[in-house]
């Protein structure tokens, strides 16, 4: 299993390069660093001796990918492309445009977005699945046909509504939890409650039907109707057979998030107010901040090739016929 | 079930929990009854080192914690310049080139040099902090190059010492050369460099050094001399500038001109403080009235009253009308009021607003999404709070801000561009086409007034009335302006050579492009209302949206032909606003700030004059006329089709008092008074929970759940079929 695991890393690697390429290339074709330097330096009173010194202080006063002033490996090394990419493998993101250390703000930034991020996935899959298997039990009644329409109902509304709605019945009207902010230690709760309540909500539509499909196809098998034979009462069946051999297509779009939940949601945290990850890339789109933005899609896409290999790595704990061999 | 009977007691105290009021309170519970003043920002600052800080967003809390020589009077109309940590506002002396004194009328092309000394007040003394802290022997006790003393640390009150000092002139002069220091990139250094009589030598020589240390070494500026800035004693410096520059002492109220002590930047530049996010950007430290005690600009930023504050008192005189708004119950009573400011970030409207209406933010701007609910326009066009706001108390304070949105014309463009007549009345006719009042009535709410100048009310030269409109757009009828008629501007383009928005020799319609940056919400619906008033003139307007970065290139490069851009004063001198259009700041030639390239020889002759000239006294009795003369130049030409001067609108909850609009002037927090008792009753009434509806949610749950579990029982005892 360790070497499969060293190998798909090094498969990582490449990937990596492309990706930090990509969105080098694209940040660069919409924002030149003179236009990052406006953005730093405001557009008022800006000259055009304060941009080359901004620029020269941070290395953006050299050629994006190809350097013809200079020879050898420096050709490539003296690059904005190199010199701000080399780094980041050795887990250096150094420092955003503002002099903030952007390993630190990562790190202080991660909790928040978890506190949101993990209960809403814990609970969501929870939902999701026992509704899924409530209506595969009930499946060809009138539950479980309302339960369908529900879901399509409930997938069809976007996320924004059950944002703004959300707020403005449990906290607006009903004043049970603060609209929106954040606070750390005991007082955390109180402001995680309600993303969390209605992340769960807004997913239960598609991740139910999702689920249902796959449990009304294994409901189907051999196996399912040999249970049955035995005497094994209908949820015990389900519980015990369905839901396990159900795993695998469960685990195939559920563990791959896992390592994402850090990255944290972009829509969410900036409607509540959390100080997160995904407010932070936001902000950092915004202020055309090169050094998060790359950052920042470094370590998603880092995070979702880890996602994928713990993926595979799981299929052996709920399958045992799978081996790395 | 013997499960959920131990979970009663559980449950039960979850729902007593539940019954008690301010469930919603995003506070902790500390904090109720106390005097702190809620408020929330929108956008974190970027930079709070005074040399950098130039944004709303970021004077919002320097100007509470940095204190420059002067601040403008709380209360007086027109903005009036007072001491803060001076003793006076400082009169320059003027010397010729031979260094011979000047009386103070003498005209501005005899002088060489401005020399303004400022006197301190003594016994001004800075917030705590660690840099101040010292050893036994007198010496700093976080000394230079200990990074042993930084384990641990990691943030600025994990310092276990801390000390203060006295405010001495040096601190100032000190912080006048770091707007020369390469690394610091100070938005003013190009424009003092031209004033501050050595600063751009400072400059130079400290670019020099700057080369041979390392990147993020401190830089002693103590060993660079600056010519033009002097220490005269303990408590007095001297600065010297070029000619004569009036509006100087506006600079002087401003966090640029703050003080910093040496031993500060000493401090912030010991090796470990950066990576550990130390520095002056990030902890500020001044004399002034509040101290940043939490700096998290992702979530909330707490500013605490300096225990150190020198003392100050409310003033006791201002405009008329304010003693019967109450602003001057509190005169002579010390300040500041409040122990406390606590600032929450919110990045969307809607949560904002709704925590203001619980009580949670004790002051407020109206979105346009929730105009409707604030206030409602009555019979005659005044603006009045709906019932809603009234029944809660709370009060709407409107002030016309100083600021001017506009669209310009690029003059370079040779076909609106130019001084011809031609061209200069097709400029006219479009300002009379486009109905700024109907613009500012569907876009604004009716939140800001038409522009007739550049010069914003409350600006010296500003004119109200007959006075004041602009004669190529408005006659006066009645007793009040109203825009000339469309024939009008029709007459005018077809004498421009278009003729209902044709060439007059070719038949060629006539296409103008407007560049412009993509909005939000809303963009499309102006842009169309746009079109449709160029073509109410049968000109067909093209419009170019593109990102902000693209359409500010397109300004640098003069390659638009109409935009739209808008200008906040940094000062209220009619300076501010002109140079806008003087030939000297073209944006093409000059990469100046004049986006429109506008060169009139006339215009900058008055431009010039009028810069040079006192608002006050005999010289502003000579400034105004000529003021008059260069505004109707400028109405004349129509480089610009004059907007609007944006109107800002505050909502304060009843128990906030003292609040006044103000646009330069942001030392404001000091001022603020807050009625604790009477918010923590308010909001105790205001956000009471309602429970029913989860118990209606745990019925419909129930409901549904129990037909589910009675078709369970019977599938499972029921028979195979």
């Amino acid at each position: 299993m360790l070497a499969y695991v060293v190998r798909r890393l090094l498969y990582a690697l490449p990937i990596l390069i492309g990706v930090n390429l990509i969105t080098f290339a694209l940040f660069f074709v919409v924002n030149t660093p003179d236009d990052m330097a406006r953005m730093q330096l405001g557009v008022k009173r800006v000259t055009p001796e304060a941009i080359t010194r901004w620029k020269a202080e941070r290395g953006y006063d050299r050629p994006l990918f190809v350097n013809d002033e200079a020879s050898g490996v420096a050709v490539f090394s003296e690059t904005i492309f190199f010199s701000k990419s080399i780094r980041m493998f050795v887990g250096d993101f150094g420092r955003a445009e503002d002099g903030r250390d952007i390993a630190r703000e990562i790190v202080a930034r991660m909790g928040p977005s978890l506190a949101i991020a993990l209960p809403t996935f814990v609970l969501g899959l929870l939902v999701s699945v026992t509704f899924a298997l409530l209506l595969t039990f009930f499946r060809a009644t009138y539950l479980d046909f309302w339960g369908v329409v529900l879901c399509v109902a409930m997938m069809s509304i976007s996320g924004l509504f059950y944002i703004i709605g959300g707020q403005y019945l449990i906290s607006k009207l009903w004043k049970l939890v603060p609209i929106s902010g954040y606070g750390g230690g005991l007082d955390a709760w109180k402001f995680v409650i309600l993303p969390v309540v209605i992340g769960v909500v807004s997913g239960i539509g598609s991740s139910t039907r999702w689920y249902r499909t796959i449990f009304i196809e294994e409901i189907a098998r051999d196996y399912v109707r040999t249970a049955r034979a035995k005497g094994l009462s209908e949820a015990a069946v389900l519980f015990r057979h369905v839901l396990r051999n159900a795993l695998i297509p469960i685990l195939t779009g559920v563990v791959v998030v896992i390592p994402l939940l850090f990255m944290g949601s972009l829509l969410t945290e900036s409607f509540f107010g959390i100080p997160g990850l995904g407010s932070y890339t936001i902000d950092a789109i915004n202020a055309q901040d090169f050094a998060v933005v790359r950052a920042m899609v470094f370590i998603g896409s880092l995070l979702y090739i880890v996602g994928l290999i713990l993926t595979d790595l799981s299929y052996t704990l709920v399958d045992p016929r799978i081996r790395f061999d | 079930m013997p499960r959920f009977r131990r979970a009663l007691p559980l449950i039960g105290a979850l729902l007593l929990c539940a019954c008690g009021s301010e469930q919603n309170d995003p506070y902790p519970r500390a904090e109720r009854g106390r005097n702190i003043l809620y408020a929330a920002f929108t956008e974190r600052p970027k930079h709070l080192d005074p040399v950098q800080s130039y944004s709303e967003d970021e004077i919002t809390f320097t100007a509470q914690i940095y204190e420059p020589p002067l601040q403008y009077h709380y209360l007086k109309r027109p903005y009036t310049l007072i001491p803060l940590t001076s003793e006076a506002v400082p009169v320059p002396r003027y010397f010729d080139a031979a260094g011979n004194e000047l009386p103070a009328d003498a005209p501005a092309a005899a002088i060489a040099t401005s020399v303004y000394e400022i006197r301190l007040r003594p016994g001004i003394r800075y917030q705590p902090h660690p840099a101040f802290a010292l050893d036994a022997a007198g010496q700093p006790l976080y000394r230079a190059g200990d990074r042993e003393q930084l384990r641990g640390i990691e943030k600025l009150g994990d310092f276990a010492q801390t000390g203060s000092r006295e405010l001495v002139a040096d601190d100032y002069i000190y912080q006048i050369k770091r707007l020369a220091h390469p690394r610091l990139h100070s938005p003013i250094f190009s424009m003092m460099a031209e004033r501050i009589v050595g600063l751009r030598e400072l400059g130079e020589a400290l670019q020099e050094e700057a080369r041979k240390l390392p990147a993020g070494a401190w830089i002693d500026l103590d060993g660079f001399p600056l010519a033009g800035v002097s220490r005269v004693d303990r408590h007095t410096y001297r600065i010297s500038l070029h000619g004569k520059y009036p509006q100087f002492a506006y600079w002087l109220a401003m966090p640029f001109f703050a003080p910093v002590p040496r031993e500060v930047d000493r401090f912030y530049h010991q090796p470990g403080m950066a990576e550990k996010n130390l520095t002056l950007d990030w902890y500020p430290v001044g004399t002034g009235p509040f101290m940043l005690t939490e700096n998290n600009p992702n979530s909330r930023m707490v500013l605490t009253r300096n225990p150190n504050f020198h003392g100050e008192t409310y003033p006791c005189d201002g405009e008329p009308g304010d003693e019967a708004a109450g602003l001057l119950a509190d005169c002579g009573k010390p300040l500041p009021f409040i122990e406390q400011a606590v600032y929450s970030r919110e990045k969307e409207s809607i949560p904002y607003w709704n925590k203001f209406l619980q009580g949670y933010y004790d002051a407020s701007g109206i979105s346009s999404d929730s105009f409707d609910q604030a206030v409602r326009l009555a019979v005659g066009g005044d603006v009045q709070l709906t019932d809603e706001m009234r029944d809660k108390g709370i009060s709407l304070l409107t002030s016309v801000r100083a600021s001017i949105f506009y669209m310009g014309f690029n003059m370079l463009d040779p076909v609106v561009g130019g001084l011809g007549e031609q061209a200069t009345k097709l400029r006219q006719a479009l300002s009379i086409a486009i109905d700024q009042e109907e613009f500012i009535s569907i876009f604004m709410n009716g939140r800001g007034i038409p522009a007739t100048s550049p010069l914003p009310p409350g600006i010296f030269g500003y004119l109200d009335g007959r006075e004041g409109i602009n004669p190529v757009v408005y006659d006066w009828v009645d007793g009040r302006a109203q825009r000339k008629p469309l024939a009008e501007a029709r007459r005018l383009l077809a004498e421009a050579g278009w003729p209902n928005g044709r060439n007059a020799v070719t038949g060629e319609p006539l296409v103008l492009n407007l560049d412009t940056t993509t909005g939000g919400m809303g963009e499309k619906s102006r842009l169309d209302w746009l079109t449709r008033q160029f073509a109410r003139l049968d000109i067909q307007l093209v419009v170019r949206s593109t990102d902000f970065n693209r359409f500010q290139e397109k300004i640098r490069k003069g390659a638009v032909q109409l935009y739209y851009l808008g200008w906040n004063a940094d000062y209220p001198d009619p300076e501010n606003f002109l140079f806008l259009l003087a030939g000297s700041e073209g944006k093409v030639a000059k990469a100046g700030e004049n986006a429109s390239n506008y060169a009139n020889p006339e215009f900058d002759r008055l431009f010039e004059q009028m810069k040079d000239l006192e608002s006050d006294g005999p010289r502003g009795a000579e400034r105004l006329p000529i003021i008059r003369q260069a505004i109707a130049l400028l109405q004349h030409d129509a480089p610009w089709i004059y907007g609007f001067h944006p109107k800002s609108y505050t909502l304060g909850q009843v128990w906030l008092h003292n609040r006044k609009p103000t646009d330069v002037g942001n030392n404001i927090l000091k001022y603020q008074r807050i009625d604790a008792a009477a918010r923590e009753r308010l909001r105790q009434e205001w956000n009471r929970p309602v429970l029913w509806p989860l118990a209606l949610l745990a019925a419909l749950l129930l409901a549904v759940l129990l037909p589910a579990a009675i078709a369970h029982r019977r599938r499972e005892r029921g028979t195979a079929r």
